[in-house]
């Protein structure tokens, strides 16, 4: 039994409140990302859960137990750092062995599960050879093994592929969840790489600014985000904000983005809208993904629209197109024989299907 | 498989109250203290009890039973030799600091302008001086300077002049203690200097390069600002070192001729060691102290309003 | 710009430049760098190489005054009579188990001492590290005199005679060693990255087994650079062996060349460059081996100011 529970934590430095009272519940076996922007307390609260930092407030409970006051090495957790933290000085199985070792595990005991690890994560080449003769990859892989050797409740990921360069990174990312399929620990994971977030979890929690903004699949996130914040951070590139207002049409509702442009509001939603119809600050907001180039056939709830692109990437398999649309700049995702040009107009088509509405005061999806 | 359960022999502690908390963390601290507990002993002990304790003897009378406050010092202003000493120590220690960082400024450029193979090799021989033991070393130069047999002398004979009694005049005496004081001293500039010159980042220069900066220049604005606390530590090393030092005037003149060469350290001993006269000798070291905090409050400063720039 | 010509003030910079082979004025300035250079070495090499030359001499050979550089009847006389002299041997047996023993009183102190006060904060720990820096600033030579006075009280006290006996340099020669190597090993404690403390600490490890089992091994060439050092200025002492020892039997090399080969008004220059000679031997050796810990050590403070 190896669940984690987070009951109201709180982290404070002196006056500032790194982390401010946060609740999460991780069942056993889940790979639960934490995410965020750099200083929005998720690393703070790993350590916490490691016991490398003292609670300020609120308890923290690993398979049962309030570990609040327990050292480190007593609560039964492995940790995985982004510099890998491997002893220089000794071989990789020494490396791996180490905690076993100063528990006086039997050498037979600590023999079989280096073995078991390395042929997990197959360096079993690499056993007696020295951090400093492996590749950052490799020593990635010296330093999960570390961790699932000691065969514990929870793993903890701090960072880990933020040292590796890109390619290294998808590499070592679809590694760590095949290790995770199969060894099946509780996992903890923290990154400020939404990618990796959405690709290895289970589930999601964002963070911002020491609170949590929302927990859930990689699949909640990206359709319902509860908060501008969320909705911005998932997805790249990342979901437009155009400012806008709503105004009565007929029977139902349009969102009106400029004074020659407004978006009909699929019927299925106007009647949630409806009670918004007067607020003054409300955004529109749309991924890229769903703003492409009209095509012959236009589908129920796709809007077209004419926009002159500022500027054009093409990336390949897309091109990204860039146009102002209300005094802010917008992405769009076209084909990549669509005809985009820099400075020229195309035809685009907005899918209101996959629309959000945001007031911009209080920051929540309507 | 790594998950099945083979018991390993750990309990977990389950937790108890804050208050275990705090126990931890003491039990951290109280693990350092510890751990420095015995350089903390030996420091107040053995340098700042001796320390107070000088001030405490400086105020005694030669047999150490009577309280005579300021009177040595008053007697010690009134000597002439007193007075000898103290321009005797300042001028040593200024000028030969001033000379050792020069020289060492000047090496460490050279050694750093060679391929960096050879480095190993010259580094190697220029530190010599430093290596061997100052009192050996300075047997040496007293060999070197003697008045019959002198080496120096006798290459000067060659060319005709004037055999120099290093020693046995007071000015070349003078000139002898501080020569052999660079000697000793000016390869530890080196070092730090070539050192400190290394972690100057290329790049600095290659943009003063591409600025139009002439190599005087280059030194001028790149390398002495980013030097500026290494050459500032140094030298305040060293003219501590220097200004306290006793083996090279003690072996070389021992204070002489008629006390022209003498310091403050080697006065100390002949007055209280050798004239038996503790409570004076301690009056002599303690003056010592104000000259070497003047200079260190004004190198620390400069450093430490350095240090927040940077 | 790729074939940019190097100015000729540029060759200060000691990289390899490059595009094709030198320029004339590179080549010129290194000719001028190996110029001052050897200059150098023969002003900083000179003195320990006369002492070697008159080292062979014979004292006949010295006092006729012939070519000081130059030895015309070589003899390993003044060796031969150093090293049987039973004398000299105790002088050098002295240094010997002195320098040994200071170098371990002084690991014993500055490790576990640097180690707290480079990883464990605790309180006062920032004042303690500034402290040790600080000792420095009170030099030997205003202390041998309280000291002398405490000993002389001491013995008073307790019985125990320190002055004149080999064992109170044990003493006071670490105040001397201590402050230093700890300022040596906290440099390279705390270039060890904070993350393996915390991997240790995950692992299961108490503070001290993280210092023996992590950090000495990791940081072992700034305990062998301590080591030399300690050893260094032990065997090199003159101030204080020469204030509290003064039976012949107590001396160490330094103070025992100086008063007992320079007797009157006779100097055996032969036999005294020969003893000054042997007892510069083990730093030099030392140095000779080791002499990137040795320099190393000395530098550990330098670049990280």
């Amino acid at each position: 039994m190896a669940e984690v529970r987070l009951r109201k934590v709180v982290k404070r430095y002196e006056e500032v409140e790194a982390v401010r009272g946060i609740d999460l519940d991780i069942a056993d076996h889940e790979f639960v990302v934490l995410v965020g922007p750099s200083g929005c307390g998720k690393s703070t609260t790993l350590r916490m859960i490691a016991g490398l930092e003292d609670i300020t407030g609120g308890d923290i409970v690993i398979g049962g137990d309030v570990v609040n006051d327990v050292p480190p090495k007593d609560r039964d957790i492995a940790m995985v750092f982004q510099n890998y933290a491997l002893y220089p000085h000794m071989t990789v199985e020494q490396n791996m062995s180490f905690g076993l070792r100063l528990k006086r595990y039997p050498k037979a005991e600590i023999r079989k599960r280096v073995d078991e690890a390395a042929r997990i994560l197959d360096i079993k080449d690499l056993l007696y050879r020295k951090p400093k003769q492996l590749s950052g990859g490799q020593r990635q892989r010296v330093a999960m093994g570390r961790a699932i050797v000691r065969n514990p409740k929870v793993f903890l990921f701090d960072e880990p592929l933020s040292n590796l360069d890109a390619k290294l990174r998808v590499q070592m990312r679809t590694e760590i969840k095949k290790v995770h399929l199969q060894v099946r620990t509780t996992t903890v994971y923290v990154t400020h790489d939404q990618v990796e977030a959405m690709t290895l979890a289970d589930r999601v929690v964002v963070m911002n600014n020491g609170n949590i903004e929302q927990v859930g699949t990689p699949h909640q996130l990206y359709h319902t985000p509860q908060t501008r914040f969320v909705a911005g951070f998932i997805g790249s590139p990342a979901m437009n904000f155009i400012p806008c207002q709503m105004e009565e049409a007929g029977a139902g509702l349009n969102i009106r983005v400029t004074d020659g442009l407004s978006f009909p509001i699929p019927p299925a939603r106007a009647d949630r809208y409806r009670r918004h119809a007067k607020n003054g600050k409300l955004l529109l907001g749309l991924r890229p993904e769903h703003i492409t180039e009209a095509g012959q056939h236009i589908q129920p709830g796709e809007v077209p629209f004419e926009a002159r692109l500022d500027v054009t990437e093409p990336m390949g398999m897309e091109t990204l197109v860039y146009f102002p649309l209300n005094g802010t700049q917008v992405c769009g995702r076209v084909n990549p024989n669509a005809g985009a040009q820099d400075g020229a107009p195309l035809r685009l088509a907005a899918d209101l299907n996959n629309m959000h509405l945001i007031d911009d005061a209080t920051g929540r999806v309507i | 498989m790594v998950d099945a359960a083979i018991s390993a022999p750990r309990e977990i502690a389950v937790s108890r109250s804050r208050a275990g908390l705090r126990k931890a963390m003491q039990r951290k601290s109280t693990v350092a203290f510890f751990m420095a507990l015995p350089l903390i002993l030996l420091i107040a002990l053995l340098v700042i009890y001796p320390a107070l304790y000088s001030l405490h003897l400086a105020t005694l009378n030669k047999s150490m039973e009577r309280f005579v406050g300021l009177s040595n010092f008053t007697f010690l202003f009134n000597r002439q030799t007193f007075w000898l000493v103290v321009k005797q120590s300042c001028i040593f220690a200024i000028t030969a600091v001033v000379f050792k960082a020069l020289i060492g400024f000047i090496v460490a450029h050279f050694v750093h302008n060679i391929p960096a193979k050879g480095q190993r090799k010259w580094r190697g021989m220029l530190l010599v001086p430093w290596v061997i033991p100052p009192a050996m070393s300075t047997l040496a130069w007293l060999w070197l300077f003697d008045p019959s047999y002198s080496a120096f002398n006798w290459v000067l004979a060659i060319f005709g002049i004037d055999p120099v009694p290093w020693t046995g005049d007071a000015y070349w005496a003078r000139f002898s203690v501080i020569l052999v004081n660079i000697w000793i001293g000016a390869p530890f500039f080196m070092i730090m200097y070539l050192a400190a010159l290394k972690s100057v980042p290329e790049q600095l220069y290659e943009a003063a390069e591409i600025d139009g900066a002439n190599w005087w220049q280059r030194m001028w604005y790149v390398t002495l600002p980013m030097m500026r606390n290494i050459i500032a530590i140094t030298a305040l090393f060293s003219l501590i070192v220097t200004f306290a030092n006793f083996d090279i005037v003690r072996i070389l003149t021992a204070g002489g001729p008629i006390d022209m060469t003498h310091v403050f350290a080697t006065w100390s001993f002949r007055v209280g060691i050798e004239g038996g006269d503790i409570p004076l000798g301690a009056s002599v070291s303690l003056f010592m102290v104000p000259i070497l905090a003047i200079a260190a409050i004004f190198i620390l400063r400069d450093i430490t309003r350095r240090g927040s720039e940077v | 710009m790729a074939n940019v010509a190097i100015p000729a003030g540029a060759a200060r910079a000691g990289r390899r430049p490059r595009y094709g082979s030198m320029s004339r004025d590179r080549q010129w300035a290194l000719r001028w760098s190996y110029f001052f250079l050897v200059l150098f070495a023969i002003f900083f090499l000179l003195p320990p190489i006369y002492m070697l030359i008159t080292s062979l001499k014979t004292s006949a050979e010295i006092s006729a005054a012939t070519n000081p550089w130059w030895v015309f009847r070589p003899t390993l006389e003044n060796y031969r009579e150093l090293l049987t002299s039973n004398q000299y041997l105790v002088f050098f047996r002295n240094s010997a188990i002195v320098s040994v023993f200071v170098v371990a009183i002084t690991m014993l102190i500055s490790v576990p001492a640097a180690f707290a006060l480079a990883r464990m904060k605790f309180w006062g720990s920032a004042t303690l590290a500034t402290g040790v820096f600080l000792t420095y600033l009170i030099p030997e030579t205003l202390l041998f005199l309280p000291l002398f006075k405490m000993f002389a009280v001491f013995n008073d006290w307790t019985g125990i005679q320190l002055i004149n006996r080999w064992w109170v340099l044990l003493i006071v020669y670490p105040t001397l060693t201590v402050p230093f190597a700890t300022w040596i090993m906290i440099g390279y404690f705390a270039s060890i990255p904070k993350e393996l403390d915390e991997a240790a600490l995950i692992d299961g490890a108490t503070w001290m087994q993280t210092l023996t089992k992590i950090f000495i091994p990791v940081a072992l060439p700034g305990l062998i650079a301590a080591t030399i050092f300690a050893f260094t200025v032990s065997w090199a002492q003159f101030l204080y062996p020469l204030a509290f020892t003064t039976s012949t039997d107590q001396l160490v090399l330094p103070v025992g060349i100086i008063t007992t080969l320079i007797k009157g008004d006779v100097f055996n220059w032969g036999q005294i460059m020969t003893g000054a000679l042997l007892g510069a031997a083990p730093p030099l050796i030392i140095y000779a081996f080791l002499m990137d810990y040795y320099i190393s050590g000395l530098t550990a403070g330098a670049t990280k100011g």
